[in-house]
């Protein structure tokens, strides 16, 4: 009986948890990445990836070039030469030269600074997104995720292109709308699928570490702590079960 | 080497006695700690007291540290948090440590009140130890918010921005309250300034101030045990009680390993899971504050969402700000509320059992619910909710005095 209505109190209190995430879940789909903050050669293909295509517009003004160099281990002349394509220092933060006017001009609004997009959006959005660019009907660029906003693939090389197909769904009063079923690749890009899955996987890699950069560290350092505090624990329940002897 | 140390602690013996003499500082240790004899049955509960008290600590020191790398300007205040965690040494543990602190801080003031709930000890004599208790909570809450600005993120300002434009509401005053409130038409430099100030002055010094009166009336009457008995009722020949141990050793020690227990959960948030899924910190805070773009979907740190549940449960916004202030104003009066003969749960009837089990599956869900977007079906769940909170209350005046008791014994049981 007491069982029971235990089991019943807990269940009632994790009930709303899943009915809400149901409610909660909707959107355009975000695929799982796969992304690996830990593997430093694929930090090191984002960081490429990203200084060659996405730091022309979209800084990221929090991140330093020495403090890059230190976590995936490049050397100050690796880092110059490879990935500082302005008059930078090697001290200096993943700014650009772009004028905010310009940019403003040309894109309708400055393109965003990127260095928390791995931390406000997620990691995966951030791979999804760079797998939903398509050519819709009118020609222009547009993605799953972030639906006619104005930013063009630019990875479109490597990828290729792709365009939509579509299929009927049932929507609300009856109607029926298109959604996109999935996509087909029209164009080929210098990339096969499967290589550019690894770009997006490295690019997004590469934003999870740019938003948290002590993130590398912060995991090794708690295994230590939490193991050191355990210890600790132990040592103070002996002491306590010590002194608590006489107690009845 | 004998001799040496002997003559170390007798040097130590007569520091003490030259401070005896000038300040109460062996009266003050034997008066509060070991002459003070707090029952030998506490469980589990027990330990929220003491670890919410070393959360405070580590928020102070967290905080002081924070406040020389932090610069409250809304020109500033966003990228200074973002060099706080990259630049500045050990600035992400520094931090992370607020960060975890703030959220733990709830989770322990919300068992600590739960544990009154089940023992009675808001009862006769402690109801001011109750009360006391309770503006450190709204203290709380009121140093949660100001702080929750301070980053300068999407959710820093519109959260704000919410919560401020809630006394807007109220007839004739609202509007100029709300302008008095941010010290400008909008919520601007000017407020981030104010707020800054009175989270790291006027809101902390409250607290402390109110945390010593809790401790004050605490050692007064004593703590309350798990059987809800008083154990000054029984005496030895000395005049100690006999279910009473000192509370230095024991309790000292005792809190020593609740602190280990603690402090394992707490780094394991704090350095494997900061952002415990966007509960401790929000995703949309690492968006800078932008006046010109409104979020998708704001909504306050979870330990408010309860009360925002509340007040988004009500159609008419002037009654959802007061039935919201209801919801918090009325758990001042719990212990005239609670007219029970019998203090602890476990010599109450099967009636409190299950009101107290509706009210806390009330909160929970309201908690949950005030997070969500808000469909019309969940906001007729939330509605449902908060009539049960407030039921709870209501039930628990008209029969608690005639409720069913089983027998208290006379001594605390194991």
């Amino acid at each position: 009986m007491k069982k029971l209505a235990t089991t019943l109190f807990i269940a009632a209190l994790l009930l709303p948890l899943t009915s809400l995430t149901v409610s909660a879940a909707g959107g355009a789909h975000v695929e799982h990445s796969g992304a690996n903050i830990n593997d430093t050669a694929s930090l090191q293909r984002g960081a490429k990836w990203y200084v060659n295509y996405c730091l022309g517009c979209h800084t990221i003004s929090y991140m330093r070039y020495n403090r890059l160099a230190e976590d995936l281990d490049l050397t100050e002349e690796m880092v110059m030469e490879n990935l500082v394509f302005s008059d930078a220092k090697f001290g200096e933060t993943m700014d650009i030269a772009m004028d905010e006017e310009q940019a403003k001009a040309w894109f309708g609004k400055t393109p965003p600074d990127l260095s928390l997009i791995g931390r406000s959006r997620g990691v995966d959005w951030v791979y999804s997104y760079l797998l939903g660019f398509y050519k819709d009907e009118n020609g222009g660029w547009n993605n799953t995720l972030l639906p006619n906003a104005s930013m063009p693939h630019i990875l479109w090389p490597l990828q290729g292109i792709q365009t939509p197909v579509y299929r009927q769904e049932a929507g609300e009063g009856g109607f029926t709308r298109e959604v996109i079923d999935h996509f087909r690749l029209t164009t080929p890009g210098t990339q096969s699928p499967e290589e550019y899955r690894q770009t997006a996987r490295d690019i997004a890699a590469f934003l999870d570490y740019a938003g948290e950069p002590a993130k590398l560290k912060r995991k090794g350092i708690g295994v230590w702590v939490i193991l050191f505090l355990a210890f600790f624990t132990f040592i103070a329940y002996l002491l306590k079960a010590e002194y608590w002897r006489d107690v009845h | 080497m004998a001799k040496f140390t002997s003559s170390i602690s007798k040097g130590a013996g007569s520091l003490l006695n030259w401070f005896d003499d000038r300040l109460p500082v062996t009266k003050f240790w034997n008066a509060t700690m070991t002459g003070y004899m707090a029952p030998k049955n506490f469980n589990f509960w027990y330990y929220m007291g003491s670890l919410a008290l070393l959360v405070l600590v580590i928020q102070i020191f967290s905080g002081i540290l924070l406040a020389m790398h932090y610069k409250p300007s809304a020109e500033e205040a966003f990228a200074s948090v973002e060099y706080i965690m990259r630049d500045v040494d050990w600035g992400w543990l520094i931090r992370y440590m607020h960060t975890t602190g703030a959220s733990f801080f709830f989770i322990l003031i919300y068992l600590h009140m739960f544990r009154s709930l089940l023992y009675g000890s808001h009862k006769a004599p402690r109801e001011l130890l109750w009360v006391f208790g309770m503006f450190i909570y709204v203290a709380l809450m009121a140093e949660a918010f100001l702080g929750y600005i301070l980053p300068w993120g999407q959710m820093s300002y519109w959260g704000a921005q919410v919560i401020i434009n809630l006394f807007g509401a109220l007839p004739k005053i609202g509007e100029p309250l709300t302008q008095w409130i941010r010290g400008d038409y909008f919520i601007s430099d000017a407020t981030l300034n104010r707020f800054f100030a009175l989270h790291i002055i006027a809101v902390p010094l409250a607290l402390l101030g109110l945390v010593l009166l809790h401790l004050v009336a605490l050692r007064e009457n004593g703590s309350n045990n798990p059987d809800g008995i008083e154990i000054k009722k029984n005496k030895d020949a000395d005049g100690k009680p006999l279910d009473g141990i000192p509370f230095h050793p024991y309790y000292t020690v005792k809190d020593i390993f609740g602190v280990g227990m603690f402090l394992i959960v707490f780094s394991f948030v704090l350095f494997l899971w900061p952002e415990a899924g966007g509960l401790f910190l929000e995703h949309d805070n690492f968006v800078p504050a932008n006046p010109l773009v409104t979020p998708e979907h704001i909504k306050p740190v979870w330990y408010f969402t309860p009360f925002y549940a509340i007040l988004k449960a009500v159609p008419d916004k002037l009654m959802g700000v007061l039935l919201m202030g209801a919801s918090v104003a009325i758990l001042f009066f719990l212990p005239w509320i609670d007219r029970s003969p019998v203090k602890s749960i476990r010599y109450r009837g099967l009636w409190y059992k299950v009101l107290l089990a509706l009210f806390t599956i009330a909160f929970v869900r309201l908690g949950l619910l005030g997070m969500a977007e808000g469909t019309p079906a969940q906001t007729w769940e939330m509605r449902v909710w908060t009539l049960v909170y407030f039921m709870f209350f209501v039930l628990l005046f008209f029969m608690s005095p005639g409720g069913k008791t089983k027998p208290v014994p006379d001594r605390v049981t194991h």
